[in-house]
């Protein structure tokens, strides 16, 4: 029976829905980096034969570095030599430079056709070899390929993972009120290689990634009435999982996959939490309050659930775990507004929307301590997400009446805006680590 | 030309219930006894020839289900985070329930919004309480539930451009949109 009701609900918009490239790029611009940056030079690879690389590893992974705000590259026209292994890499002149760390490394074509990217980070004040990989990819994967070198590169001295090798999915709106265009789009984390998912001229709202960065859930107006569906990237098949009486919003997909929380308001109206099985369209009511329980955010160990509640008069965050006897608790108390929970990866930090003085701006809310810290400084700041490393938080905001997208680091102490070309773009969500 | 859409539909449903069977003539015009002549069964005096009067449909009324009632406003604001319908709007939704007391056909949908202050799903759920106070007060004065279908919009189509009160407060509303 249920597979038959699934099959009957199932969409399939292959043709149309393969993912097509948009014509807005993002660009990023960094408003403000650490006090301390790393200085670090990534010397161009060479090419394995003989001669320049046909693809410039180096540029992306400086350009990443750079773009985290955390290091500062040695411009090319200022080193005085180019070697490609870390034997030929003498500390003494890049000391003189003073840069701290050097990346070096090759690319070199493999028998089968495919590449090999050969690189190595070495430290200069002591001369150690931090790293030495080799990484294989084919031609059309140089790119991410390097997004990773960037990714270990900053691992290893930073000692957090990288995300260069990540993407985001925001919904971008253009064209005037009568007659706008809503397109759901994913693309690498600098905004790069931007591909149109979904578009609609109704309403597009509240993008997620599943955990395996498969596939997104998102709710969409395009029937005349609001409805969650899940899109395989890859193949573009749309699925529609609920289209209930009155709304069906804020997916958010549980860490192992099989179920989204979902607010849900049926026939009576009243807005609640509810866990819905992907398998078996199974409901479960998760909480029942007359006032409004919405946007739901797993903790990172699939147990409970964050989410946010006016059911003291005003929206606040709470927290529930999903056993049947398990009660709401109240998680945050700073302030007349604190909405729109996510939780970081580790599982210690929110990140929410709060009313800050007029403004409604992104803090972190520390759950072991209670205690919040604003991290952004617009007056209309919402929908954070953070990084799935941790280190930042991604969110959307308004530049000259704009809507734009926003990076700050946790620390509040790097920030940086990602516009399009035209139009606006908001509701963004950072996808998991990738590999 | 009122008899049109009756034929169409009859034969529309011969069509519908045919295939198998050999379909019945349609008549080419209405039956005569459906049709008014002059000095015909009235002119012969007596009772028995009346039949039992039926009530016509009226074409304004068919008009009145997919329009609101004149000159009644058809938006109701709100205040900030509020879904409590303001004192000032009791007569707007009075004249709505009776008007869709009155009119059975009509079918209204209640479109809910909010400014674009605060976050967006949470903004989803203000605008649904918002068309359910709207709902629920209209069921109240004699609106029937099959009438009324609700749908939020949150903040996704303000009314108004612009980040300030002025905006702000016209954004914040149910839209009683007839015809649906």
């Amino acid at each position: 029976m249920m597979p038959m009701i699934r099959r009957a609900i199932a969409v399939f918009l292959l043709a149309m829905l393969q993912a097509s490239p948009a014509s807005a790029e993002l660009t990023v611009q960094i408003l403000r980096g650490m006090a301390e940056t790393v200085p670090i030079a990534i010397v161009p690879f060479g090419w394995e034969p003989d001669g320049a690389a046909t693809w410039d590893v180096a540029a992306t992974v400086q350009a990443d570095l750079e773009r985290s705000g955390r290091f500062r590259a040695l411009p090319r026209s200022q080193m005085i030599e180019f070697p490609h292994q870390a034997d030929a890499v003498d500390a003494t002149d890049w000391r003189m430079l003073k840069v701290d760390y050097v990346v070096v490394g090759r690319l070199v074509p493999l028998p089968d056709g495919r590449f090999e990217l050969r690189y190595e980070l070495i430290q200069v004040a002591t001369g150690e070899r931090l790293l030495g990989t080799a990484l294989p990819a084919d031609q059309g994967a140089l790119l991410p390929a390097s997004h990773r070198v960037a990714d270990a590169i900053y691992e290893r001295i930073l000692g957090v993972r990288g995300a260069f090798a990540t993407r985001i999915a925001y919904v971008a709106v253009a064209g005037p009120s009568t007659a706008r265009s809503y397109r759901l789009i994913v693309a690498d984390a600098d905004g790069a290689n931007e591909r149109v998912v979904f578009n609609s001229p109704e309403p597009i709202m509240s993008p997620a990634w599943s955990q395996d960065g498969r596939s997104i859930a998102y709710v969409s107006f395009h029937s005349g009435l609001p409805a969650i569906y899940v899109q395989t990237l890859k193949t573009g098949e749309q699925v529609r999982v609920s289209a209930r009486s009155g709304i069906n919003s804020a997916p958010a997909w549980s860490p192992d996959g099989g179920q989204l929380a979902v607010a849900l308001s049926r026939r009576d109206g009243n807005v609640d939490i509810y866990l819905l099985s992907l398998a078996t369209q199974e409901l479960r009511r998760l909480t029942d309050d007359p006032s409004i329980d919405t946007e739901p955010a797993w903790s990172p160990d699939g147990r409970s659930l964050f989410f946010t509640s006016d059911r003291s008069g005003a929206p606040q965050v709470y927290q529930v775990g999903l056993g049947s006897d398990d009660r709401p608790r109240r998680i945050t108390f700073e302030g007349s507004y604190n909405a729109r929970p996510r939780v970081s990866p580790d599982g210690r930090e929110l990140a929410v929307v709060t009313l800050d003085r007029g403004s409604y701006r992104i803090a972190a809310v520390n759950l072991a301590q209670g205690s919040m810290r604003i991290l952004s400084n617009g007056s209309l700041d919402e929908s954070p997400c953070f990084a799935p490393n941790g280190a930042d938080i991604i969110y959307a905001t308004r530049e000259g009446g704009r809507g734009v997208l926003a990076l700050v680091s946790i620390d509040g102490r790097i920030q940086q805006r990602l516009a399009a070309s035209a139009g606006e773009v908001r509701e963004p969500a950072w996808s998991p680590f990738l590999y | 030309m009122r008899w049109m859409p009756i034929l169409v539909i009859a034969a529309g449903s011969l069509m519908l219930a045919g295939c198998p069977k050999k379909p019945t003539t349609v008549p080419e015009a209405p039956p005569e006894s459906a049709v008014p002549q002059q000095g015909g069964a009235s002119g012969a005096g007596s009772d028995s020839q009346v039949g039992q009067g039926r009530e016509l449909p009226d074409a304004g009324a068919a008009a009145s289900a997919t329009s609101p009632p004149a000159g009644v406003a058809t938006v109701i604001y709100f205040d900030f985070d509020r879904s409590e319908i303001r004192p000032e709007y009791a007569s707007v939704i009075s004249a709505h329930a009776k008007h869709m007391a009155a009119f059975g056909a009509a079918r209204v949908r209640l479109e809910g919004h909010t400014d674009e202050r605060g976050s967006r799903e949470y903004n989803i759920a203000l605008g649904e309480r918002r068309a359910q106070a709207v709902r629920r007060a209209l069921m109240l004065q004699g609106a029937g539930d099959g009438q009324l279908t609700t749908v939020s919009y949150g903040e996704e189509r303000p009314a108004a451009e612009g980040s300030d009160e002025s905006a702000y407060e016209k954004n914040r509303r149910v839209e009683i949109v007839y015809g649906h």
